[in-house]
């Protein structure tokens, strides 16, 4: 079998006795369209922050790519090819733009390290940053600060930089989230428009966006695995209709 | 003012604060060891500055590397007779640099009020040891008879301080060419994403903590070295150049002059030590009040201390400048 | 014991309210000075003087955290550290001005000084009493925090002032009075460290570092955490000047660092 672009193996996370995360087993195939999705309080967010690094599990395995990763440090996964956005905007807001991007394009490449030669003279940076914005349609913006675009185009930022480090497996917490619905369509393209050889997880709480995206759905309940499969099979699946999606009748 | 879409070439106001430090070696010939002392703290709180202000590290323990370089370079010369200046000046960067990496190392891990109280306690404990020492140390008599040889076998250290303060010049030109390049460069626009958003920096892929030693250690240096410079000039070394106190000092200097921004490093301590230089000794109360009142005026209202008000200034002549010229037309 | 109740005040207005106010010996000294004004000046009695320190430096800190503090809640740590340190020398300067060099006289009076045999020892009355008042404050705080809403209140507002306010919590009065608690403990403490602690204008700075070592190991937000940690310190801090006076502080200083380092959160801290 193929190695997975990114797995877990009974992934465990107990904060003393509260228990957030419970035996998670999960397989995101290469290429592939996955979102996660669950009630609030599920422990998505948990789960992210343990694959990135942010946290370190109690028990269980993290590979990527097939490497065990479990230990290793945010630094060194996100050099192995995992990247990520923010559920709560988390960009350098002071800063263009283009600088946003050029960071995580120059981490990558290992320009940031130096410290003798100016970094606008790295012009291979800023232009593969001016590519990456052209394609997400704000190169407008390249030279605005960030905290005073408005947020939907943030968003789309906050998905740039992610990209800026050509990821192989690409986490993304409620892209969507707070984004006005005349601004979340455009989101929408943008992910419809990702490289398919990148793997990608989305967690959201937009079941029109969850459904037009993804290929596969897991279902987190209270820090279990509750059900994973197609798009079809989840809408069909009465458990989740009952846990989930009636909230989101609601909502 | 750094980063991937700035200019880095030398606009010709930033020749300014040399010129201006040739006409006063010039201009003033009795001022010249106060001017020696404005120098070696511009260094100083530019070494402050690249932590501070651009990597977020708040530190209260800067006096600590200041006051090791010091002492470094004052024991070698008084006990162990060691009087070449640039040997003095490497013992005290080296020194600094090792405390530099040993503390940042075990301290970077920690944030906010625990780094700010083990930067502290560190200095603390320098300082400790630099008062009981004595027999090393002069303790709280401090070491005299710091003796320095003449600067390439010929300029020697004169009672005019003229050898001083062109010393003081040359180091300081060199520091600041160094933490203008690095400011500029990828390195440089890294620290300032550390400091905007350490999160995202982690998501990013930097490997945060080593950075932070790294710049953190470079800090250090630069700052013994300008310690040892101080013990040169005045040939003497006291404990005032360790504790709280002068790490107090030194961040008042920066964020009068403007956190964050290159020059705020050369403006801070100008415009303090000329103030206490002048009101200290008249009026030491008063002093202490003023700059207590200065601080907060700052921190409330100037953030960006003498260079930010300068900013803003300009900006509102040139938005005055506009809308004459608009409504002109 | 000066120390405790000095610093847990300090461990309120950092520990709950978050605010980095290096300033708190400001309010100690200005205890010790107001109590010793009164009792000198006014004749009062000693508990009389005591109290007035409390509710004289409380009062003065709701002033000043309503014009100046209430400003820097949001504007963080440097901002707050250079205020605070500006805050101790115009206080610093402002105290020598009126005061002059002398520390504040202090007479206790008669019934406080002298012996108490207990436990066949014989202890310093003064130094009991201020043991039994520091139980007796570390009671009280304690039942104000931990049973009453008002510490999970404070954190609340601190962590998210909009939403606590939309809850109904009146924000600006819980921080107006928690920090008017946190320093008129450490005018408190001030007043009855003036005996052992002489209040002259150099106070605040002095023994800023000791408050803050008391906190930081302490923990900040415990109310337990300094009062061990005063405790440990005075202990360390006689047994070191007895038994290996060279070194003087620097084993306090040594302390800290390995406990921050081996418990970055102090030993009983309270923001995990």
């Amino acid at each position: 079998m193929p190695a997975s672009a990114l797995e877990t193996q009974k992934l465990c996370k107990s904060f003393g006795a509260l228990t957030v995360a419970e035996d998670i087993d999960f397989r995101l195939e290469p290429g592939a369209r996955h979102a996660l999705i669950g009630p609030n309080g599920a422990g998505k967010t948990t789960f992210v922050n343990m694959l990135t690094g942010r946290i370190a599990p109690s028990s269980g395995r993290i590979l990527l790519g097939g490497e065990d990763l479990t230990k290793a440090s945010q630094a060194a996964r996100v050099s192995r090819g995992l990247g990520r956005t923010f559920q709560v905007t988390t960009l350098f807001r002071s800063l263009p733009v283009l600088d946003n991007v050029a960071l995580a394009i120059a981490e990558r490449d290992g320009v940031a390290r130096r410290m003798w030669k100016p970094a606008s003279k790295y012009s291979e940076i800023a232009d593969e940053a001016m590519q990456l914005l052209a394609k997400l349609e704000i190169a407008a913006d390249a030279r605005t600060p960030v905290q005073d675009l408005p947020y939907g185009r943030q968003r789309l930022v906050e998905i740039a930089i992610a990209l800026g480090l050509k990821p192989k497996v690409l986490l993304l917490d409620e892209p969507a989230a707070g984004v006005p619905s005349q601004d979340s369509g455009r989101i929408l393209e943008v992910l419809a428009a990702l490289p398919g050889d990148i793997a990608i997880l989305i967690i959201e709480h937009d079941m029109d966006l969850v459904f037009r995206f993804a290929q596969r759905i897991t279902v987190l309940v209270q820090g279990q695995v509750l059900v994973e499969g197609t798009p079809q099979e989840i809408a069909a699946d009465a458990r989740v209709r009952s846990v989930y999606l009636g909230e989101a009748t609601h909502a | 003012m750094s980063g991937y879409t700035s200019d880095p070439r030398i606009r010709w106001t930033e020749w300014l604060p040399w010129l201006a430090a040739i006409a006063f070696f010039f201009a003033m010939p009795e001022y010249l060891s106060l001017g020696a002392r404005i120098l070696i703290y511009i260094l100083t709180v530019l070494s402050l500055d690249l932590i501070l202000g651009y990597a977020g590290i708040i530190t209260l323990g800067h006096s600590a590397f200041f006051g090791l370089g010091a002492y470094t370079a004052g024991v070698l010369s008084a006990k162990y007779g060691l009087t070449d200046p640039f040997l003095q000046l490497l013992a005290a960067a080296v020194a600094a640099a090792a405390l530099g990496m040993a503390t940042g190392a075990v301290i970077l891990r920690t944030k906010a009020l625990t780094l700010l109280m083990l930067t502290l306690a560190i200095t603390s404990i320098l300082l400790e040891i630099a008062n009981k020492a004595s027999w090393l140390t002069g303790g709280a008599d401090g070491l005299s008879g710091v003796k320095t040889d003449p600067i390439l076998g010929m300029f020697k250290f004169d009672i005019f301080g003229r050898t001083a303060f062109i010393y003081c010049l040359i180091a300081l030109f060199i520091g600041w060419l160094v933490v203008r390049r690095l400011i500029y460069s990828p390195f440089g626009a890294m620290l300032t994403g550390i400091r905007e958003n350490t999160v995202r920096m982690h998501a990013i892929g930097a490997p945060v903590y080593w950075r932070l030693v790294l710049v953190y250690t470079m800090s250090a240096t630069m700052a013994g070295v300008a310690g040892a410079l101080l013990t040169q000039v005045n040939q003497f070394v006291g404990l005032n150049v360790l504790g709280l106190e002068p790490s107090g000092d030194l961040l008042v200097m920066l964020i009068l002059g403007g956190v964050g921004r290159l020059y705020g490093a050369f403006v801070g301590p100008v415009v303090y030590l000329i103030a206490q230089d002048y009101l200290a000794k008249q009026y030491p109360e008063y002093w202490y009040f003023g700059i207590g009142v200065l601080l907060i005026v700052v921190v409330l209202f100037a953030r960006g201390g003498v260079l930010g008000l300068v900013d803003k200034c300009l900006q509102a002549l040139s938005r005055h400048r506009n809308s004459a010229k608009a409504s002109a037309r | 014991m000066i120390l405790y109740v000095i610093s847990v005040g300090l461990s309120v207005t950092m520990g709950l309210m978050g605010f980095i106010n290096l300033a708190h010996g400001v309010f100690a000294m200005a205890g010790g000075y107001i109590f010793a004004a009164a009792m000198a000046r006014f004749g009062a009695p000693f508990a009389v003087a005591v109290i007035a320190a409390f509710l004289g430096v409380a009062a003065a800190s709701v002033v000043l955290e309503r014009l100046l503090y209430s400003r820097l809640y949001r504007s963080g740590e440097l901002a707050q550290v250079l205020f605070s340190i500006g805050l101790i020398l115009v206080s610093m300067a402002s105290a020598r001005m009126i005061f002059g060099d002398q520390a504040a006289r202090v007479l206790l009076p008669d019934y406080l000084r002298g012996q108490l045999h207990m436990l066949g020892r014989d202890f310093p009355t003064y130094r009991v009493v201020l043991i039994g008042i520091s139980a007796v404050i570390i009671v009280l705080l304690w039942f104000g925090v931990e049973r009453t809403r008002w510490g999970a209140m404070v954190r609340a507002a601190v962590d998210n002032r909009a939403m606590a306010q939309s809850v109904g919590i009146n924000t600006s009065v819980l921080f107006m009075g928690t920090f008017a608690l946190g320093s008129g403990l450490a005018g408190l403490g001030g007043a009855l460290g003036a005996d052992i602690l002489p209040v002259q204008w150099g106070y605040p700075f002095e023994h800023l570092v000791y408050f803050l070592i008391v906190v930081a190991i302490g923990g900040l937000g415990s109310l337990r955490g300094p009062f061990i940690a005063a405790l440990l310190i005075g202990v360390a801090d006689t047994a070191c000047k007895y038994w290996i006076p060279e070194f003087g502080a620097f084993l306090i200083y040594a302390a800290t660092i390995a406990i921050l380092l081996w418990r970055p959160m102090g030993l009983f801290g309270v923001r995990a």
